[in-house]
């Protein structure tokens, strides 16, 4: 017997996310996917971010990590409400883990939520975890054709975040060729070069969060 | 190694279907997946056969087929498939560069199953 399925492979996570969708929607929390390569300074971005905004936004993080909570201090250090998942290996976070989370947080006054990502080009871009964006985080060292390898990320990614600027003279990185390679797959992704180092780039990182973050108000 | 959370998710659909139609012996299971969907071939292979060992689906055929990338120009709007080099998509009626909008390429799904 021949039977037509034709159904989603992770349709069951997709529900849990819509599921999240709704909850974050009612309470107009603007939910970022962030995803990266091990070693992009997403950690890093992200305390920059935290601190740098903190005065203007209430903001909380969701830290996927594959064992230790080092990452998810350093967050809190910066004073934002801060809850780590343990993935125990495994290779990216789905709706399920962040829906048992969420649980676990006072979510009432949040502006802004990241879900930190493990550290993955290849798996997280699959599972859908009710954010609003997917935000790919690139260093420069790790070569221009990272776009190229990993389409799917940069394909779904509302905003790429070339990280790591100030080391552009020492490396063979084109900003145009990265650019051009997430471009040909996603016509409105919206490119920020930055160096959570030096500070170069993230005014206009955090002009796109505020602008967002009244978008999401107005919804 | 994600193909490990693809092959449960899809044993299960399997599962239901076949309890639906009222059938217990699995022959045949075809999926599809976009061509620039994060999807290895044969480790979704290999996960779907460990995932079955020792269980009634066992020995089942997997049958993996791509799902070629098709994009939409962003300048005139015709559909044109990319065969080899996937980034700096040049349309082939305009020249158009990059910008293009992804018609299909990304999905991931269980297209039919075999069963007795
Ligand atoms: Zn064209």
């Amino acid at each position: 017997m021949q039977i037509k399925v034709v159904r989603k492979i992770l349709e069951a996570n997709d529900r849990i996310s819509d599921q999240l969708r709704a909850m974050f929607q009612e309470k107009k929390i603007l939910v970022l996917n962030l995803m990266s390569s091990p070693g992009a300074g997403k950690t890093t971005l992200l305390e920059k971010t935290l601190t740098d905004l903190k005065s203007e936004f209430n903001m909380a993080v969701i830290e996927g990590d594959l064992q230790t909570s080092n990452d998810a201090e350093r967050v809190a250090a910066t004073g934002a409400q801060a809850i780590q998942i343990n993935t125990e290996g495994g290779c990216h976070l789905d709706g399920s883990m962040v829906l048992e989370a969420a649980g676990q947080m006072d979510l009432e006054k949040v502006d802004i939520l990241f879900v930190e990502n493990v550290g993955n080009l290849v798996c997280p871009a699959e599972f859908s975890v009710g954010e609003d964006y997917k935000i790919t985080i690139l260093s420069v060292v790790e070569g221009d054709d990272k776009p190229e390898k990993y389409p799917l990320i940069f394909a779904e990614s509302k905003v790429m975040l070339l990280n790591k600027t100030d080391l552009l003279p020492y490396v063979d990185f084109s900003l145009e060729k990265a650019s051009n390679f997430a471009k040909s797959l996603n016509k409105n992704i919206e490119i920020f070069p930055v160096s959570a180092k030096t500070r170069e780039g993230l005014d206009s990182w955090y002009d796109w969060l505020r602008q967002e973050v009244i978008k999401k108000k107005d919804s | 190694m994600h193909e490990m959370s693809i092959a449960h998710s899809l044993v299960g659909i399997i599962e239901q279907e076949m309890a639906k139609h009222n059938v217990t012996r699995l022959i045949r299971i075809k999926v599809k997946f976009g061509r620039i969907s994060a999807i290895v071939p044969e480790a979704l292979q290999t996960a779907f056969e460990a995932m079955t060992a020792g269980t009634s689906l066992e020995g089942s055929a997997l049958e993996i087929e791509e799902v070629p990338l098709v994009a939409k120009c962003r300048e005139c709007q015709k559909e044109f498939s990319p065969e080899d080099d996937l980034m700096i998509m040049t349309c082939p009626h305009c020249s158009a560069e990059f910008g293009h909008d992804i018609v299909s390429g990304k999905e991931l799904y269980i297209d039919e199953i075999e069963a007795e």
